[in-house]
């Protein structure tokens, strides 16, 4: 057996030594040995790198004027299918469908927004407090406490009572995740995934408390169809008009089908410099699905709905194409 | 606007009160609107073609009126009331020979009209909440209708009083309790007697009205959604689903198993159609697209941005791809437009056509580069 291991080792020797065309690093059952060849590999690899880069721009400054145009990076934002659902705002059919749809009441000056906010059943401290904040910057919000009753015969009695807007903030694992926004007479109800809440004391140089003056609502990059529903959802929360004395505006950023909810107070320095103080709660929200009608995730007909997929390419893919569907 | 209807190979129904027609062999979109001011009342609910020629398009509304639109003019040429707005909406159209028409609202009244009276020549009631009327292609006077606990009621017209068949509800689960019914789509099945219906409850069944048992010969389950459209294929054995999330595959009626699924739709199935000669279907809903997927390797052909959601879908039988070229003049205008486009690519071979003497020494000039260029 001693003659065998000397054979064993005279023979990685000479693999090691030789370097065979069919070597690779992880060849190698030492870890220590393994470990320094990969470094020197991957040194190398560096070192030829830089030196392809050097000689790149020698030739690019020896050509001087000739040399050919500096090649874009390729990113997921470059790589977009331009969405041919894009609202034109000249559109006429599109213009009518928006106006004659669930929120034109709004718009139109017709109704005032009343918003009912509640959790899911025994909701944790951070929770209530989340929606007690919601419920200062929403002007005209009512939060009650969800006595574990289902959400279909919550709603015929709002709407009995003439509220607005039934929202719902879900909770898992002391930490609110999720939000059903249902219109009421017979509106859309969109559900959203939310994430990353910060409650109003951990945010870090805030104002005073918000005070009951109306915010404005700044929507931004809502340019789908299917974004403009959304838009025109979140702007039906607030009253159409903003107190200006409040300086209070909440946004909704859209960016790459995430939703960004700030609220700010501003003040004009001078005509050019602006000052915010962030106060309120901020979050940010997914689109989970669009549906028709009041809430009925059983029966109810959807406008639309995100397609999770398992693998991670076809996420990359998708969210090239279809995924990136509110911007 | 009659050269625009013409070319239109599929026709749509949408919430606004628009009936778009797609040409998918010049891939564009048109809409034809009755009135200059659209208003929401004027939603297409239901879509049925007038003659069997196809000549003539029925488009009932949600206010009662049934208009009828001719491809030949490209316009709407005239109106019918047929019903109040308070009985619901139109859940189907047909037409039975003689220029009567058959309709059939959700309150359950079906209705046949001829066309010189305002009344009706024929009433029954089909039951409450009456989701779907289909007209049999064999027989014209057979129409069968379904609803919310409203079973498959198959009906003659010539004798309304009872329907000839009507189907029982499935047996009672293994907790004997009632099985809840919700019939959304049928069809019949072409050859046979048979009808298949799909179900709100993710369900699809084929009844045999010739067998003594008045229960569902097969049933088939798919997903976890209500099932909003059905259609069959040319060759009826293969039936094409939707549900309300977008998912729309393929049965086997055979055996009763899926074969495949159709991707892309994300919003709610609202209508779907398979070509009567090709093997291709079309789908549409309430993400306000329309898709046209080859049934064969389950591949998108075609897909068109409709501005509104849309209600109902209707093929003509025309072949998909042909451009309508139709008449002696407009023929002769394509083959000249041709012609320039091949004179001026760059010609290998001896030109058949004559041509002036400039064209020559282009292409002479153009052969002469090639030569240099090999």
């Amino acid at each position: 057996s001693s003659e065998e291991q000397e054979e064993k080792m005279e023979k990685s020797e000479q693999a090691a030594a030789a370097f065979p065309p069919s070597f690779s690093v992880s060849e190698i059952k030492n870890k220590q040995r393994r470990h320094l060849m990969f470094m020197k590999f991957k040194q190398e690899k560096r070192k030829q790198k830089l030196q392809l880069k050097k000689k790149k721009k020698k030739e690019r400054e020896a050509l001087g004027d000739k040399a050919p145009p500096k090649e874009v990076p390729k990113t997921i934002e470059n790589q977009r299918v331009y969405d041919e659902t894009t609202v034109n705002p000249e559109d006429e059919e599109v213009a009518f469908d928006e106006g004659t749809d669930e929120f034109c009441s709004y718009f139109n000056g017709l109704t005032n927004p009343k918003v009912l906010i509640t959790t899911s059943d025994r909701p944790r401290g951070r929770t209530v407090r989340f929606c007690e904040q919601l419920a200062t910057v929403i002007p005209n919000a009512y939060v009650y406490y969800r006595r574990g009753l289902a959400l279909k015969r919550v709603v015929p009695q709002c709407i009995a009572r003439n509220f607005t807007y039934v929202m719902v903030v879900n909770e898992d694992r002391k930490v609110p995740n999720g939000l059903v926004l249902c219109h009421l007479p017979d509106g859309p109800t969109a559900h959203f995934k939310v994430s990353s809440v910060r409650l109003r004391k951990e945010m870090k140089r805030r104002g005073k408390e918000p005070t009951e003056h109306s915010p404005e609502v700044i929507l931004n990059n809502f340019s789908t169809r299917l974004g403009h529903s959304i838009g025109r959802l979140f702007a039906a929360l607030f009253p159409q008009d903003p107190q200006f004395v409040g300086r209070q505006v909440a946004t909704f950023h859209n960016q790459r089908d995430f939703i960004f909810f700030r609220f700010h107070r501003y003040i004009f320095k001078n005509e050019k410099k602006v000052g915010i103080q962030e106060l309120g709660p901020r979050f940010t929200l997914k689109l989970r699905s669009l549906q028709k009608g009041t809430f009925d995730s059983k029966f109810g007909e959807y406008e639309w709905v995100l397609k999770v997929s398992l693998s991670a390419v076809t996420v990359f893919f998708k969210m090239q194409e279809e995924l990136c569907c509110l911007i | 606007m009659g050269d625009t209807s013409r070319l239109c190979s599929v026709w749509l129904g949408s919430e606004t009160g628009i009936l778009k027609g797609v040409s998918l062999s010049r891939k564009q979109a048109f809409n034809f609107c009755n009135t200059s001011h659209l208003s929401r009342d004027q939603e297409v609910r239901a879509l049925c073609w007038g003659d069997p020629a196809e000549s003539e398009l029925l488009v009932g509304s949600v206010d009662g009126t049934v208009k009828t639109f001719s491809t030949e003019k490209g316009s709407f040429t005239e109106t019918r009331r047929c019903g109040d707005p308070a009985d619901g909406c139109f859940t189907g159209l047909a037409v039975l020979r003689g220029s009567a028409l058959v309709s059939c609202v959700e309150c359950g009244t079906l209705r046949v009209w001829k066309e010189d009276s305002s009344e009706p020549v024929t009433e029954l009631s089909a039951g409450k909440n009456v989701c779907r009327m289909r007209q049999s292609p064999v027989h014209p006077h057979k129409v069968a209708t379904g609803g919310k606990e409203n079973g498959l009621k198959i009906w003659d017209l010539e004798s309304p009083e009872k329907p000839v068949f009507t189907a029982k509800n499935l047996r009672d689960d293994w907790l004997d309790l009632r099985r809840p019914h919700w019939v959304r789509d049928m069809a019949f099945i072409p050859g046979t007697d048979k009808v298949v219906t799909c179900t709100g409850y993710h369900q699809v069944h084929v009844f045999d009205p010739s067998s003594p048992q008045r229960r569902p010969v097969l049933e088939v389950e798919y997903g976890e959604y209500p099932l909003t459209a059905l259609s069959l294929t040319a060759s009826g054995d293969t039936v094409v689903v939707g549900n309300t999330h977008g998912q729309i595959a393929l049965l086997d009626l055979r055996k009763g198993l899926v074969r495949g699924c159709l991707k892309g739709l994300v919003g709610g199935v609202r209508g779907l159609q398979c070509h009567p000669s090709q093997p291709v279907v079309a789908s549409c809903g309430l993400d306000r697209f329309l898709r046209i997927h080859s049934l064969e390797d389950r591949k998108l052909q075609h897909k068109v941005y409709l501005k509104s959601r849309l209600n109902c879908l209707l093929f003509s039988s025309r072949d998909l791809e042909e451009p309508a070229g139709e008449g002696g003049a407009q023929e002769v205008k394509e083959e000249e437009e041709g012609d320039e486009v091949w004179d001026s690519m760059e010609r290998v071979e001896e030109k058949p056509k004559r041509k002036t003497t400039e064209e020559e020494e282009e292409l002479q000039k153009k052969k002469s580069k090639k030569k240099k260029k090999n």
